[in-house]
């Protein structure tokens, strides 16, 4: 089947997918973004988290015939080109990359809490983050990059 | 060490600072190419048949139906196989693709390539296999007796190592015993096991792979492709976590063959049920332990049996058990110690490399034991640690005299001096429920919680021992580019999340006073660099790579002491070479002008000895690493589940080359020891795994992971690199037995098998020794 989606803000096209693809294969096999990671394939790890028409779900839980007509926007899509979501840099200065493996995902999930929660709590932060798994860290310091971008945020009067 | 000749540079993002990893921005974005993000045009899927029965016949493979599905380009089994049909890192006894029997659930019988990865699903579904099952052997302890059917030609043995020191017989007036049992932990990476073989035209091939050690995949894929090693080029393609399980080959052979028999690139991915199929776990373990004290607390013996569980295949299981003997009484000085340490073949999944080694189970055994002591000798469980254990001086049980700091005592007071957490709840005690045990299931509102209080601490080996040949390989290059001096540093080291290519460039900025450095990706067409485990890439690459700047240091030096007036000594520092008046006297760039000054050296730490078969006595190790912990944690006694309210670490890392780094491993290493004590277990029923997904396996969350308030002591090594200490390690092995000791302070529970579950919190029995509430 074919497959219209916006990734990014722009319009793509995806031929010759089975309908058993989810909408995580379409974007990292089909359409060259493979930013969003595959690491469980059952919505336990969050490592595919995207926005599908500004809601973050895991794209791995998407069938692609699902996401036909709508608009999804993909770790890729944070930056500025060179410049770095406020949320992206604060993850690279607070030392929460390690492996980077479930990276993308928290950052779209973190991206999405501080869009609706300017200024979260701990255990706010922990309670929207609990759905994405981090094996390096501890998270200690993801705790650390949200709370950094969340302030440089409030600071900033926020980003989309 | 002599920090004054080689650091006196201040270049900024040298060592002891935390600069940027120059992965960082590329991981962030989604960019940053993992081996599961490989891509190439025409390229096939692969997938894997595996067997469904833990210990069975192969009577008959038919593979027909499957090569006739559309798509399907290629379907090989053990007949295809072009060389050595075995492999394995210390004793090739593994099959890469079953032959006559299969020895575990989940063992590689076929492999398919074709052109989407469902389709490559099907079709090995379709190949049918006739199996004539087997009884297995699913108990280690089982597996060691006379009259159990071997599993391998040589019997069920893999390794008995035997320490022997002191009295044979021993006596004290205050003596514990206690049998521990270790669950089987999986070391849970995020990013599976992947890579991309591509066909080359001098009939072998180029395969891009995440791995932890690139030389050693070379040895063993080329042996089973019957080719030369040169044939076989590895790249080391981004990494998704590794903590022990990509030491051993998975679809590496598998991508290779079938690319040189289709003639087209082929890419592997596991999905998340076959990863937990696709690597070793950590050695399950059965541990009897028996203590001698004097009654003011010190030791005056350990006796230890321990029985790891290795699996169908041997893997590092030799190398484990003898961590599990040389290190099984902990940090502690035991005059009389009587070890025997046992690793066994089973029809279980294979066992192999895990953060810690065999010191983890280890720990969990005497740990235990310490505090079962400290509470029959009425004694504090810290003070009686810190009365027998080790300082630089003292002798381990090997008869090894530990030759530099080991600050073990003062590591236990730091912890147990640092403030405790509040209490939950308001003034009212009103809490949070995501404060309490059992979190948003909203299970109590702090009725039968109860605080607890636990402290362990462990000791590590660091880098590779037992006279093993531990090198690594590191290339540096400086010369000019667009006027400015550039090092290029190139070695095969694999960069697993932990940092390494952050710290080989601060190490070449330190060196030679420049500011810009690239790491080349790692690859085989450098020397080996050892393996990214044993905690020993700091101490072993970072070496190579300090000992080859150095060598272009020299050259550079040499070139300016020929154009400057004689005199005094010189050292590079930004960008200058500058004279020890302090005075810059040349600039780098205008003294290369176009000459590369490069220098590749092989480094290797201090030489180990085997040890002693009848004794165990040897100078096996080149480097000891220590950590303490103490937890905090609320258990509800009702329903038996533990919230981990705090868990504090102290480590001793001889010298933070990268702060941020070294807080982030001992974080993250804490975190492991966490789901090991209180919740990650791969459930074998029969020799079958019954849990194999991130629903059922569970890894701790960020709502499971208490703050961890870190205390990094810094105690130079003099025999290593900067005096660093490993540091990755050791703190997967004190968290465990902390929060396990923690969960017993609250409860009363004896808690003798980790991981705990509910019900060993709940129904524990009074002749445990526990509360029966």
């Amino acid at each position: 089947m074919r497959v219209n989606i916006e990734v990014n803000g722009e319009q793509r096209v995806a031929d010759t997918v089975w309908e058993g693809e989810s909408l995580l294969y379409v974007l990292r096999e089909r359409l060259g973004l493979p930013g969003s990671k595959n690491a469980c394939e059952q919505g336990e790890c969050g490592s595919c988290t995207v926005y599908l028409d500004d809601v973050a779900v895991c794209a791995c839980l998407v069938a692609a015939g699902q996401a036909e007509g709508r608009s999804v926007r993909t770790v890729e899509g944070l930056a500025d080109g060179d410049r770095l979501d406020p949320m992206q840099q604060a993850f690279v200065e607070a030392g929460a990359v390690q492996c980077g493996f479930c990276t993308p995902g928290l950052i779209v999930a973190a991206h999405d809490l501080v869009r609706r929660n300017p200024r979260p709590s701990d255990l706010e932060i922990r309670e929207s983050l609990a759905g994405n798994l981090c094996r390096c860290t501890g998270y200690e310091k993801i705790l650390d990059a949200v709370r950094l971008a969340a302030e440089r945020m409030g600071a900033s009067g926020g980003t989309a | 060490m002599t920090r004054s000749s080689t650091e006196r540079a201040d270049t900024t993002a040298g060592i002891g600072g935390s600069p940027i990893r120059p992965d960082g921005a590329l991981k962030v974005k989604g960019e940053f190419a993992y081996s599961s993000d490989l891509w190439a045009e025409d390229m096939l899927w692969g997938a894997t048949l595996r067997s469904p029965h833990p210990h069975a016949r192969i009577t008959a493979v038919r593979i027909g139906k499957a090569l006739a599905l559309p798509g399907v380009h290629a379907v090989l089994t053990h007949d295809d196989v072009p060389g050595r049909n075995r492999f394995g890192l210390e004793h090739a006894d593994q099959p890469v693709l079953a032959e006559d029997v299969v020895r575990y659930q989940g063992e590689p019988v076929a492999v398919v390539a074709a052109d989407h990865p469902e389709t490559a699903r099907r079709a090995a579904a379709l190949i049918e296999v006739d199996y004539d099952v087997l009884d297995p052997v699913t108990d280690p302890e089982t597996a060691l007796a006379d009259g159990t059917p071997a599993l391998h030609p040589d019997g069920n043995l893999v390794r008995h190592v035997r320490i022997r020191r002191g009295d044979p017989e021993p006596a004290a007036p205050v003596v514990v015993t206690g049998e521990y049992t270790v669950g089987m932990q999986d070391q849970a990476f995020l990013g599976p096991e992947s890579g991309m073989a591509v066909p080359a035209e001098d009939g072998g091939v180029d395969l891009y792979v995440a791995t932890q050690w690139l030389h050693v995949d070379q040895r063993q894929i080329a042996e089973s492709l019957g080719v030369p090693q040169e044939k076989v080029r590895i790249t080391l393609a981004g990494v998704g976590g590794a903590f022990g399980a990509r030491e051993d080959l998975s679809m590496q052979v598998h991508a290779c063959m079938l690319a040189m028999h289709t003639g087209k690139p082929v890419k592997f991915v596991y999905g998340r049920e076959e990863s937990f199929f696709g690597h070793v776990h950590r050695h399950p373990a059965v541990m009897r332990y028996e203590h001698g004290a004097t009654e003011d607390g010190r030791l005056v013996y350990v006796r230890a049996r321990i029985l790891l569980d290795g699996g169908a295949y041997a893997s590092t299981t030799s190398a484990v058990v003898g961590n599990a003997a040389t290190l099984g009484v902990g940090p502690y000085e035991v005059p009389n110690a009587h070890v025997d340490a046992f690793g066994l073949y089973t029809n279980n999944p294979p066992c192999g490399a895990m953060r810690g080694f065999g010191a983890v189970q280890a720990c969990f055994g005497y740990e235990s034991q310490m505090d079962k002591l400290a509470a029959a000798l009425g004694m504090d469980p810290v003070d009686l640690r810190v009365r027998n254990a080790v300082r630089e001086g003292s002798t381990m049980p090997t008869g090894q005299v530990i030759d530099s700091a080991a600050p073990v005592a003062e590591l236990l007071r730091l912890v147990r001096d640092k403030p405790m957490p509040a209490p939950v709840g308001d003034a009212e005690g009103v809490a949070d429920p995501r404060e309490l045990p059992g979190g948003v299931s909203n299970t109590t509102r702090g009725e039968g919680v109860r605080r607890g209080v636990g402290y362990g601490v462990g000791i590590k080996n660091v880098a590779f021992s037992e006279g093993f040949d531990d090198y690594s390989t590191a290339r540096v290059r400086l010369e000019v580019i667009g006027g400015e001096p550039v090092v290029s540093v190139h070695t095969a080291a694999a960069e697993v999340g932990q940092g390494l290519v952050t710290l080989q460039a601060q190490i070449a900025r330190t060196e030679l006073g420049v500011h810009q450095v690239t790491i080349l990706p790692a690859d085989t067409a450098v020397g080996s660099a050892g393996s990214s485990s044993a905690s020993r890439q700091s101490y072993v690459t970072g070496g190579a790579v300090k000992a080859a700047c150095e060598a272009v240091r020299a050259e550079v030096l040499a070139i300016a002491a020929d154009v400057l007036p004689a005199g005094g000594e010189l050292y590079l520092n930004g960008g200058k070479v500058i004279a020890s008046t302090g005075e810059a006297v040349a600039d780098v760039a205008a003294l290369l002008g176009d000459r590369v000054v490069e220098h590749t050296v092989e480094w290797r730490h201090r030489p180990t000895q085997p040890l002693d078969p009848a004794t165990g006595q040897g100078n096996a190790h080149v480097q000891y690493a220590f950590a303490a912990h103490r937890a905090v944690v609320d258990v509800d006694t009702e329903l038996g589940l533990v919230r981990v309210v705090e868990l504090a670490c102290a480590q001793d890392v001889g010298r933070a080359l990268n702060p941020q780094a070294v807080v982030g491993q001992i974080q993250g290493g804490s975190a492991q020891g966490l789901g090991l004590a209180v919740m990650e277990e791969i459930q074998v029923v029969g020799g079958k795994v019954v849990n194999p997904s991130f629903t059922d396996y569970l890894i701790p969350t960020i709502l499971d992971m208490p703050p961890m308030p870190i205390d990094v002591l810094e105690l130079a090594d003099p025999h290593a690199p900067y005096g660093l200490r490993g540091v990755g390690e050791p703190p997967t092995i004190s968290a465990t037995p902390a929060i396990v000791a923690a969960v017993r302070a609250a409860t009363g529970a004896a808690l003798t098998r980790i991981p705990i579950r509910p019900e060993h919190v709940v129904f524990t029995t009074v002749e445990d020794g526990g509360h029966s509430s």
